[in-house]
């Protein structure tokens, strides 16, 4: 048997709005184009998703269970622009069948550069998501699932008892991610890793009609899903819950296997469903992972050069962190607040300049025409700041 | 497969992109094995170095040149070898090249010594009619179309549009393009071959003509049209020209999809005709004499490199920089070319109070290009039509990041280069002011540049060629 422990990511950053050396008003955000994203995202994906997944906790009577993040930018943006979708959330959570988990409220890389940046946006989502949802978060997942030992001491230092990760070949070597793990000195973290073969079918094959295994049915994944029994204890599908009618348009019959899937899990075998606290609950630490350098679920690579791969990215990414102190000093909590949205990892991503493998899922809502145009905004925006202090 | 080339152009007389496209296809063509007769007209000479040795005509008797498919003619002693129209030599293994003594010249030199100063049309307009051949003489335009009828005989179409043949042309030209038209044909005669391949409308005329003659299909290669070169007032008769000659050919080339679509709005060819080859670069040559070092250490230089025409969009130039010195001081601006535009771009820098930020440098021509390269921090190509451009890429390889128009065949297959429209001097200036302050982006363009650049190359170019020939020749 497998415990499927379903995780999805909910995010959307303030992306910006064109701005040249010569402007001068301290409107970052395009709030225009932001609007009619969130929109059409919630229309497309966040509603049907989320009534889908309600019907699935109900028809199954308690048995299906799955976990969220929320980015705190996502629930800014509910707020100004769909309530109703934040709502559909807060039903969700009172299901009793979901599990809420703490992240940087910005989604931003913080950690690497100022600890106690990254701490106070940790605090501040978890208060947010205590707030709205009515848990206290036990789980916790850094940005993009960035991930090393560091990471792992401070998030244990805060209180939470799992964090979640990468199941990234590199670190896993012959292991595999249907364990669990703990970092290295840190028996009282849990290490839960996705597994990215069987998430990644879903979320990213599944539309693939040159793929060997389309089309992917319910019950053919359910069969994959059964043959880690006695080969692992869970199967992690972490994924972006843009999967759901975003990136798989419902044409693609997503929503059809979403909905056939539980039955089909419990009929493949002594399967079950259960959130993040849960799978912890009930399964052990098989050993040790050390992570000394940062993995991350993203592109092939698996490590953090879709947002550090140029200098540009270095470049933007120190100048914006290093302005931290005279930010936060200024008082101004206008620009505090436009600071940090200034760091979520969307904004480095645009700038990223691989173009291979990945290069199609890096132009995805990328308002940019190329990374270039990116840095450059970007930059024109921080002297703004910088002016500002 | 031998092909019966015909350019206006060839290294090292060169004014333009042509001649640098027409080498490196002939390159690429040659490393495939494929025979090109390319006959070209004499040019001005000029004294640069290069591995192509020209003979003198004397040394040449008419069309006693020794060739795989016919013996050598005897010398006959009654003709003047002295005044042979032929001199020709062989450039590489596949690669025979063929001079004619046609000028087809058609930009006008800035050198104010043996030009009057610059002239509008109306200006042409009211000169007295000087005898033929002078500068100031009206054209000559001729009806061309495979050569039928007395090339002396003016029409009343053409005499209408010869005030109105673009300022930027000089000379007898139709003259000379009928000239060349007769000796191509000539020649042709005395050549096998299995496809007619023809570069701009200058060799239309003799394309065609030859076609005809030999019965071989025509393959036309359009690197510029009328509408590149002149905008909206374009020259009637060479507008008529490039139709017919595209019409007449059994394959069109375009060198960008920009131009191809040109092609088929403003000419009328049917698009499944046409073939989209795009032009390359040949690698940087490292072994560039050492730069004097600039008097101001720490200035940024943006260069501009190309002919000061309306095409080339020299006014958007002026107008950007003037916008990145409001906001940045440390930087010169170079304009390394010559045109017909010149005057007005020295007098609308000095209107702009901007004179002291900008140099002029006139055409350079050789090392000087590589050198002017290697001192660029930046260089910007506004055009405001540019059917390829060569340039950035010569640039990028010489590792300077570009920003080019969007109005460019070259900004189709460029990823790691900025761009811009060319009207919007506001973008232009905030791309420009962005590279010289942001060492990161200067670093990652030029470095993914490079890469980009490598992989273009004049071989791949010429494989598109040669399966083009396979396709009207089987």
């Amino acid at each position: 048997m497998a415990s499927v422990v379903f995780y999805f990511q909910v995010h959307q950053p303030f992306r910006l709005r064109r701005y040249t050396i010569f402007d001068t008003d301290t409107r970052y955000f395009d709030d225009t184009h932001n609007e009619e994203i969130l929109s059409k995202v919630a229309d497309k994906c966040y509603l049907p998703a989320n009534a889908a997944i309600a019907d699935l906790i109900d028809k199954h009577d308690g048995d299906f269970r799955v976990s969220y993040s929320v980015t705190g930018t996502a629930i800014e943006q509910f707020r100004k622009w769909r309530p109703d979708v934040l709502e559909s959330f807060q039903a969700l959570a009172k299901t009793g069948c979901v599990e809420f988990i703490a992240e940087t409220y910005y989604h931003s890389l913080v950690f690497l550069y100022n600890r106690n940046e990254f701490i106070s946006q940790t605090r501040r989502h978890h208060d947010l998501t205590s707030e709205l949802f009515g848990q206290e978060p036990r789980v916790f997942r850094n940005t993009e699932l960035t991930y090393n030992n560091d990471v792992a001491r401070v998030v244990r230092d805060l209180g939470y008892h799992t964090i979640l990760t990468e199941g990234a070949d590199h670190i896993l070597g012959y292991r595999s991610p249907n364990f669990l793990y703990h970092p290295p000195g840190c028996e009282d973290l849990h290490i839960m890793l996705k597994n990215y073969r069987l998430s990644d079918d879903i979320a990213f094959r599944f539309s693939n009609r040159t793929w060997s295994e389309w089309p992917l049915t319910a019950e053919k994944f359910a069969n994959w899903v059964s043959r880690i029994n006695g080969n692992g204890f869970v199967c992690n599908l972490f994924m972006d819950y843009e999967t759901f009618g975003e990136h798989q348009w419902t044409e693609t019959g997503i929503f059809d296997f979403l909905t056939a899937l539980p039955d089909a899990m419990f009929d493949a075998g002594d399967n079950d469903f259960l959130t993040v606290s849960q799978a912890v609950e009930r399964y052990p630490s098989v050993g040790e992972m050390d992570v000394p350098h940062m993995i991350s679920w993203a592109d092939t690579e698996r490590d953090i050069s879709a947002w550090l791969g140029n200098s540009m990215q270095a470049n933007a990414l120190h100048d914006v962190n290093a302005m931290a102190d005279d930010v936060l000093a200024s008082g101004d909590s206008e620009l505090i607040h436009q600071w940090r949205l200034l760091q979520s990892s969307d904004h480095f991503y645009y700038m990223c300049t691989k173009w291979f493998d990945d290069g199609d899922v890096h132009t995805y809502f990328n308002p940019y025409e190329s990374p270039y145009e990116a840095y450059i905004n970007y930059m024109n925006i921080l002297d703004n700041v910088r002016a500002r202090l | 497969m031998k092909v019966f080339m015909l350019g206006w152009e060839f290294p090292p007389h060169i004014s333009g992109g042509l001649g640098t496209a027409c080498y490196g296809l002939t390159k690429g063509l040659d490393e495939l094995g494929v025979d090109v007769v390319f006959v070209v007209p004499t040019a001005v000479p000029v004294d640069t170095s290069t591995h192509v040795k020209l003979q003198s005509p004397a040394t040449l008797p008419l069309l006693n040149r020794p060739s795989p498919a016919r013996p050598a003619r005897q010398p006959d002693p009654n003709e003047p070898a002295a005044h042979s129209p032929v001199a020709q030599e062989r450039v590489s293994r596949h690669i025979e090249l063929l001079q004619v003594s046609a000028r087809l010249q058609p930009y006008r030199q800035s050198d104010p010594g043996d030009q009057p100063a610059i002239r509008s049309p109306v200006d042409a307009q009211s000169d007295d009619p000087a005898a033929p051949g002078s500068p100031n003489a009206p054209r000559r335009p001729e009806v061309i179309e495979g050569l039928p009828g007395d090339p002396d005989a003016p029409t009343a179409a053409a005499a209408q549009s010869s005030s109105s043949a673009g300022a930027h042309y000089d000379g007898d030209l139709m003259t000379e393009v009928q000239k060349y038209a007769r000796l191509a044909l000539e020649l042709a005669a005395h050549e096998e071959f299995d496809v007619v391949h023809a570069h701009d409308w200058m060799t239309f005329a003799a394309g065609q003509a030859v076609a005809a003659a030999s019965g071989k299909p025509l393959v036309v290669h359009v690197h510029s049209t009328e509408f590149d070169r002149a905008g909206e007032n374009v020259n009637q008769q060479i507008y008529e020209i490039e139709r017919t000659g595209m019409h007449a050919a059994r394959r069109v080339i375009c060198v960008s999809y920009l131009t191809r679509g040109i092609a088929v709005a403003r000419y009328g060819v049917d698009p499944n005709k046409i073939s989209v080859v795009y032009n390359a670069v040949v690698a940087a040559n490292s072994n560039v004499p050492n730069v004097p070092a600039p008097i101001q250490q720490n200035e940024k230089i943006v260069l501009f490199l190309g002919r000061l025409t309306l095409q080339k969009g020299p006014e958007y130039f002026l107008e950007a920089a003037r916008k990145v010195i409001e906001r940045f001081k440390s930087v010169r601006f170079i304009i390394a070319g010559g045109g017909d535009m010149i005057d007005r771009c020295v007098k609308l820098a000095a209107d702009m109070k901007i004179g002291r930020y900008v140099t002029f440098t006139g055409f350079l021509r050789g090392d000087d290009v590589a050198r002017v390269f290697k001192m660029a921090d930046l260089y910007v190509m506004p055009s405001v039509s540019e059917p390829f451009g060569i340039a950035p890429l010569e640039a990028i390889s010489h590792d300077v990041p570009v920003i080019i128009s969007k109005q460019s065949g070259v900004s189709e297959i460029l990823t790691h280069a900025l761009k811009v429209d060319f009207w919007d001097t506001d973008e232009m200036a905030n791309k420009i002011l962005a590279v010289l302050r942001h060492d990161p982006l200067h670093k990652t363009l030029r470095q993914h540049g490079q890469i980009e650049v490598q992989k273009l190359s004049w071989l791949d170019s010429a494989k598109d060629l040669s399966e083009i020939y396979g396709e009207v020749a089987p």
